[in-house]
């Protein structure tokens, strides 16, 4: 049994993880600012009342949803530089992970959108409120605060699911940790440190935006 | 190249990588069921170091990476002198993930089957694993069927994963045929139309039955 932890090389390596750990944050938040205008646009494209649009962008969403993010990712990677669209790894990457995750937010946003009582809108449209102003001012206000959790989870998720960036060389924590690993031959620290910053962030997330949540819901007089 | 002409050549060659991810999916959904319904059953358990050892399991697995996960088991764990085979190792990476996410839900599933459910098999002085058996998993899995449903098509998803440690599935020779053709419209394309088909066309069908199944056997339909 080979097993044996090197504290030195650990302390050699952290800088260089903790670098690429802010790699993996930039990567997570861009992602998932997409996520969020997009899934709201495919959110909205399905309550436009043209049947046709509904039908596509269901369609749309249940396939995003149900194919593997890592082959997404290599498709917008290799599929662009055969019509002659060169994207860098980031842009692609970004694209990919965006655009997986609107999916998921828009059915968040939509069971949201769908859980405010029918009344609502009937009454909107008695004081004879604008569209905008009803979506915005009655609709969206109500809407949030049940939304959030699963806006949370995404928010997670898609920490989460940055290693796979690493395929397309995205030089995020999981693509660090390989090119340590094949530099020096050791396996052990580098993963078992990438597993530790992934838990250190997650876990407290997680939390956080349990609080946010209730945050939210006050001030909303909820 | 005509698409037809395409999948001549390498329709084969996708074809069993297909079959590698269908084995792939359903020796992981295996262990993702038997796993979720002990951590499950474990975070309910009045014995701290039950309950201790499951919520490790279900915080550690779900939250980190799948793919962490499986560098971990495929490249550490002979470290420590557990050496698995790459496609041992793939479905078991795999398994223990979703198992994670799958324990959380047969514990809230269990949770919410109502308090009159136990308090009459506690009035009928059925033994507790009778009661559990025989009164409150039956009711609990009709309650936990739907988001399965939604956690295996993640766990189908999860598979494409275990290409990276070369596993040769439907993701690996949808790479390979890329890197020696660059069609990678074709490639790419017809892997994820497959994913789609099976998660679609297979899974969701199943799952739908399986409700249905299950609603009559409760009485419910």
């Amino acid at each position: 049994m080979s097993f044996n932890w090197r504290w030195d090389f650990t302390w050699d390596i952290l800088p260089r993880l903790l670098a690429a750990t802010l790699n993996t944050l930039i990567a997570a938040g861009a992602g998932y600012a997409i996520a969020l205008v997009l899934g709201l646009i495919l959110a909205l494209a399905q309550r436009t009342g043209w049947r046709g649009l509904t039908v596509a962008v269901r369609e749309f969403v249940e396939f995003i949803r149900s194919t593997p993010l890592v082959l997404q990712i290599f498709f917008v990677f290799y599929v662009g530089p055969q019509f002659g669209i060169r994207l860098s790894p980031w842009t692609s990457g970004m694209i990919a992970i965006g655009l997986h995750y609107s999916a998921y937010l828009s059915e968040v946003y939509r069971a949201g959108i769908e859980a405010v009582p029918k009344g609502q809108w009937e009454a909107c449209r008695a004081i004879n409120m604008s569209t905008r102003d009803t979506y915005l001012r009655i609709i969206i206000p109500q809407a949030l605060p049940p939304s959030i959790a699963g806006m949370g989870n995404y928010l997670v998720g898609i920490f989460k699911d940055t290693p796979m960036l690493s395929v397309i060389g995205v030089a995020e924590l999981m693509h660090t940790a390989n090119a340590i690993g094949s530099e020096s031959y050791r396996f052990l620290e580098p993963y078992t440190l990438v597993g530790v910053i992934f838990l250190a962030i997650s876990l407290p997330t997680a939390g956080l935006i349990r609080l946010f949540e209730g945050w939210v819901r006050r001030k909303l007089g909820l | 190249m005509s698409i037809w002409e395409y999948m001549q050549i390498y329709g084969a060659r996708l074809a069993s990588g297909t079959a590698i991810t269908c084995a792939q999916f359903v020796l992981a959904a295996l262990i993702a069921i038997v796993v979720a319904l002990l951590a499950g059953l474990g975070k309910l358990s009045q014995n701290w170091l039950i309950r201790g050892t499951s919520v490790v399991y279900i915080e550690i697995f779900r939250g980190t990476s799948l793919l962490v996960q499986l560098y971990w088991i495929f490249f550490v764990l002979p470290l420590f002198g557990i050496t698995l085979p790459k496609f041992v190792a793939g479905f078991v990476s795999v398994g223990l993930n979703v198992g994670s996410y799958g324990a959380e839900l047969v514990r809230g599933a269990i949770q919410s089957v109502p308090k009159g459910q136990w308090e009459a098999a506690y009035a009928l002085s059925m033994s507790p694993a009778k009661r559990m058996r025989r009164i409150i998993l039956p009711q609990a899995i009709g309650i936990m069927l739907p988001p399965w449903g939604n956690l295996l098509i993640e766990l189908l998803k999860g598979t494409a994963l275990v290409s990276l440690i070369s596993v040769a599935d439907l993701m690996f020779q949808a790479k390979q045929i890329n890197a020696s053709t660059f069609l990678s419209a074709q490639s790419f394309g017809i892997a994820l139309v497959i994913y789609y088909i099976l998660a679609r066309f297979f899974i969701t069908p199943f799952m739908r039955r399986m409700e249905r199944a299950m609603a009559r056997r409760l009485g419910k339909a």
